[in-house]
């Protein structure tokens, strides 16, 4: 897939967080066979370097990086954030968070808008994490995204696919846009219902950071949605509401 | 000078960005700087004189989801 005339091999891309020990996050890229991941930025504290380190890591598995603005709830800290970001990661790519309300982290979608607005006309490319108003899609589109990325459920909730419907909607009206579910995504079998909707992609991280064995969790996911895009693919059967038999009721033998 | 640095009061000799992140001990990590919640780019440390009482935020790479 193409992302900014970038191309990836991975619909699956994970965020680097929470994850038992650097070793087992590795084994997790690698079993997902991710080729992107988002990362962060922190306070350097002291002499330890943890960022240097975690740094260096990530440089080693050869995968592009996605920075996001992630705890930023004002559009002056989330520009701040992914100008530092740029700098740091060198690349001009920003997974544009701005929080609202705090014990969903549901996007502030206007100042999201907002700092969608600021940052394009600075030259950045803008991954914004959204929810799945069509409004709000609308405005982000306007302001100069080439891709949006809806939330399944609030982060880290594991609930999965929130509001199919506002999904699925999403997808209908705007059907060559680069879609991505980021976010509340707690099975593979999410993931794949995620792709079989027609989105392009899924970010996720706590799933596989938290699994009992993360490693193997990351490749179900992988399974999972490599399965779903290849079913979009294919051509997905309209649900009905009655039962519709399968095997032809024409020549059956009259046995009553 | 006192400075906030990373939410911790600090005294430094120095007297630009440039001066600050060497006397943290981080001229040679990858870091990006703010001051007083601003950006200032590598490019414009040397430039960028501190004064008493700035708030100066340097951060480095971490994970992230």
């Amino acid at each position: 897939m193409h992302i900014h005339d970038v191309e990836l091999t991975s619909r699956l891309w994970l965020g680097t967080a929470r994850y038992p020990s650097p070793a087992v996050l590795i084994e997790a890229i690698r079993a997902a066979e991710c080729d992107m991941v988002t990362v962060s930025l922190r306070r350097e504290c002291g002499q330890q370097r943890a960022g240097q380190d975690f740094w260096s890591l990530i440089r080693s598995l050869g995968v592009r990086v996605l920075p996001n603005t992630a705890g930023c709830h004002s559009v002056k800290e989330a520009v701040t954030t992914a100008h530092m970001a740029r700098e740091v990661f060198d690349t001009p790519w920003i997974k544009l968070e701005v929080l609202g309300e705090g014990e969903l982290l549901q996007p502030d979608v206007f100042g999201l808008v907002e700092a969608a607005r600021l940052l394009i006309a600075d030259g950045f490319q803008v991954f914004p994490y959204t929810t799945t108003d069509l409004g709000v899609a609308e405005r982000l589109v306007d302001a100069g995204c080439r891709i949006l990325m809806p939330w399944g459920a609030p982060i880290g909730s594991g609930r999965g696919l929130n509001d199919v419907f506002a999904l699925r909607a999403l997808r209908a009206y705007f059907p060559e846009l680069t879609l991505v579910v980021d976010a509340g995504i707690g099975l593979p079998s999410q993931a794949a219902a995620a792709m079989e909707l027609g989105f392009d992609a899924v970010l996720l991280n706590t799933a596989v950071a938290l699994a009992g064995n993360p490693s193997h969790m990351a490749g179900a996911f992988a399974q999972a949605v490599r399965a779903g895009h290849a079913a979009q693919l294919a051509g997905c059967m309209p649900p009905r509401d009655l039962a519709e038999p399968s095997t032809p009721t024409l020549g059956k033998a009259w046995l009553a | 000078m006192q400075l906030l640095v990373n939410g911790v009061v600090r005294a430094l000799v120095g007297t630009s960005v440039t001066d600050a992140v060497e006397e943290l001990g981080y001229r040679d990590a990858c870091v990006a700087t703010a001051v007083n919640g601003c950006f200032v780019a590598i490019s414009e440390r040397h430039a960028h004189l501190l004064v008493e009482g700035d708030v100066l935020e340097v951060v480095a790479p971490m994970q992230g989801g």
